[in-house]
């Protein structure tokens, strides 16, 4: 078996003593969309941070490509980011410049493309997500569910290999949100994108994601298929599916 | 350097002791991290000054530190050369001495109150908008985003406003003598009865180029504090909306209080 592209290592972090990731270990393999599922305030945030070091693990280890991303060198820690697209959860654009700018900003400063070659790029990104009709306008002239689009245009501009997406469907209504998880579906389905999704859809996490990871308490309590998972005796589990459906009633 | 910072103990404190242990530990460790992201920026600046893109950001900052802030600027000053002509005219006065008010309403300002009052004016209307911009992106992730894009927050953002401060500074302190010594003029000319030919010319002759490069060194000073504490400051911010009201409100006060201090070290170290 070949070794994962992400692996969660018994990871414990813990703010001001309590502990919020509580011995969490679970691997995502290379190509595979992986969906977090949880009850608010159980970490699911905090676990995809340690992906890109903005917040280190107390103790256990956090591996991108076998590589201790809490530990290592700032040379390694930037390769490493580079290969990663971040869905910020409040979408996180800067409020100087227009969602062109903003979503082209990662290929102006990271790359040496030609300007032309971006904004091929950029409106590609902008179309995936329905946005283009929004490209001249600034983050604060457009709504929340906009903004959060063109957060997610600006994390997958860069065709990384990598991209996490932290509630990418949260506050959209229905229709655009089957669009964003297709596009999720289809970027990993085309390009190989491996994906950890952050999601409170499950229904939507069903339809896109290869694995489901449940965590509450910190803790992990199910990892498993799509059809695994409904099928799932855990307590936590069914109690999760049960809440599902009653708000689908 | 790493913006995102998270606190150095991830444990809650044992004891009353510990807790205020580590409140000094953060408190220093703060202070040095204010200097290395003075010193990071500095090595940022003359990038600043040949990239194209960080070069408009430094305009429109040049723009905000020097242009948007001459109204109050000339308002503080005008009032602070009225006080100080008005102060030492009534007691020169009384030893019929009133042909040296320019001497003494000129050295006052370019020695200390000209930069004092910029100072105190950039603290207030820059120092303090930079502190609450840097610190509502930094609770909103936006800082954390650059991070990850591997755009340095520092040279993206810190070095084009500490630099637009430090080249204001001395400019507005020069602006603020010049409308000081004026604002004494006129008071000097009304109420005191000056002949404003014998105000300037006693002016003129008091001023010693000396006194001129300590009050443009400090202003300088002071500048580069005020861009470094607020962008410390604004980069430091945590806990949402409240923080950013409480970096915005220490960024001003710590900025007050450095400005006093550095003040009397300049003139300590270069009159003596
Ligand atoms: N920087 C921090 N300092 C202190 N506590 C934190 C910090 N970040 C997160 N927490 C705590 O960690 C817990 C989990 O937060 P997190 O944002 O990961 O939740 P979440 O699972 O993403 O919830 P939601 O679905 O509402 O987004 C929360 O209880 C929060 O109080
Ligand atoms: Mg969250």
């Amino acid at each position: 078996m070949n070794t994962p592209l992400i692996e969660f290592d018994n990871v414990v972090k813990k703010f001001n003593g309590v502990a919020v990731l509580d011995g969490l270990s679970f691997t995502v393999e290379k190509g595979e969309v992986l969906a977090l599922v949880g009850p608010s305030g159980t970490g699911k945030s905090v676990t995809l941070k340690h992906l890109v070091r903005l917040l280190t693990p107390s103790s256990g280890r956090v591996l991108v490509d076998g590589v201790d991303v809490g530990e290592c060198s700032s040379k390694e820690l930037d390769k490493i980011r580079a290969r990663i697209g971040y869905l910020f959860q409040g979408g996180a654009l800067l409020a100087w410049m227009n969602v062109f700018d903003n979503v082209a900003l990662p290929l102006r400063e990271c790359t040496n493309l030609p300007e032309s070659e971006i904004e091929r790029k950029v409106e590609d990104a902008l179309a995936a997500v329905e946005l283009s009709a929004a490209k001249e306008k600034y983050p604060a002239e457009i709504s929340g569910g906009m903004q959060k689009r063109a957060g997610l245009a600006r994390a997958i501009v860069r065709s990384s290999d990598i991209v996490l997406y932290d509630e990418p469907t949260s506050g959209l209504d229905p229709v655009t949100s089957v669009t964003i998880n297709r596009l999720i579906r289809k970027l990993n389905r085309e390009l190989g994108i491996t994906s950890v999704v952050v999601t409170h859809d499950l229904q939507g996490a069903l339809a896109f994601a290869d694995r489901i990871l449940l965590i509450k308490d910190g803790k992990k309590v199910e990892c498993a298929t799509c059809e695994e998972f409904v099928k799932s005796d855990k307590p936590a589990v069914k109690e999760f599916l049960a809440a599902m459906k009653g708000e689908l009633k | 350097m790493t913006i995102s910072r998270e606190p150095i103990w991830d444990d809650a404190p044992a004891s009353k002791l510990q807790a205020t242990l580590r409140h000094l530990t953060t408190f220093l460790s703060s202070l040095g991290w204010a200097a290395r992201i003075f010193i990071e920026s500095a090595a940022y600046f003359p990038s600043t000054l040949v990239r194209r893109d960080s070069r408009t950001v430094l305009m429109s900052q040049l723009y905000v530190t020097g242009i948007r802030t001459l109204p109050v600027v000339t308002v503080v000053s005008l009032f602070t050369g009225m006080i100080l002509a008005l102060q030492v005219g009534l007691e020169l006065r009384r030893f019929n001495q009133e042909m040296y008010l320019g001497a003494a309403v000129m050295v006052s300002l370019i020695r200390e109150m000209g930069p004092f009052s910029c100072g105190m004016c950039l603290a207030a209307c820059v120092g303090s908008a930079i502190a609450a911009e840097l610190g509502t992106m930094k609770v909103n992730d936006e800082i954390a985003a650059l991070e990850i894009m591997s755009i340095s927050p520092v040279r993206y953002l810190a070095a084009p406003r500490i630099l637009a401060l430090i080249m204001m500074a001395p400019l507005l302190g020069f602006f603020c003598c010049v409308i000081g010594t004026m604002g004494g003029g006129i008071v000097g000319v009304t109420q005191l009865g000056v002949d404003f030919g014998q105000y300037m010319a006693s002016a003129i002759s008091m001023a010693d180029t000396k006194d001129l490069f300590v009050g443009l060194l400090k202003a300088f000073v002071f500048g580069a504090v005020i861009g470094t504490v607020s962008v410390s400051e604004g980069f430091g911010t945590s806990m949402g909306a409240t923080g950013v009201g409480k970096s915005t409100q220490r960024s001003v006060i710590v900025s007050f209080l450095l400005i006093l201090m550095l003040g009397y070290m300049v003139t300590r170290v270069c009159y003596q």
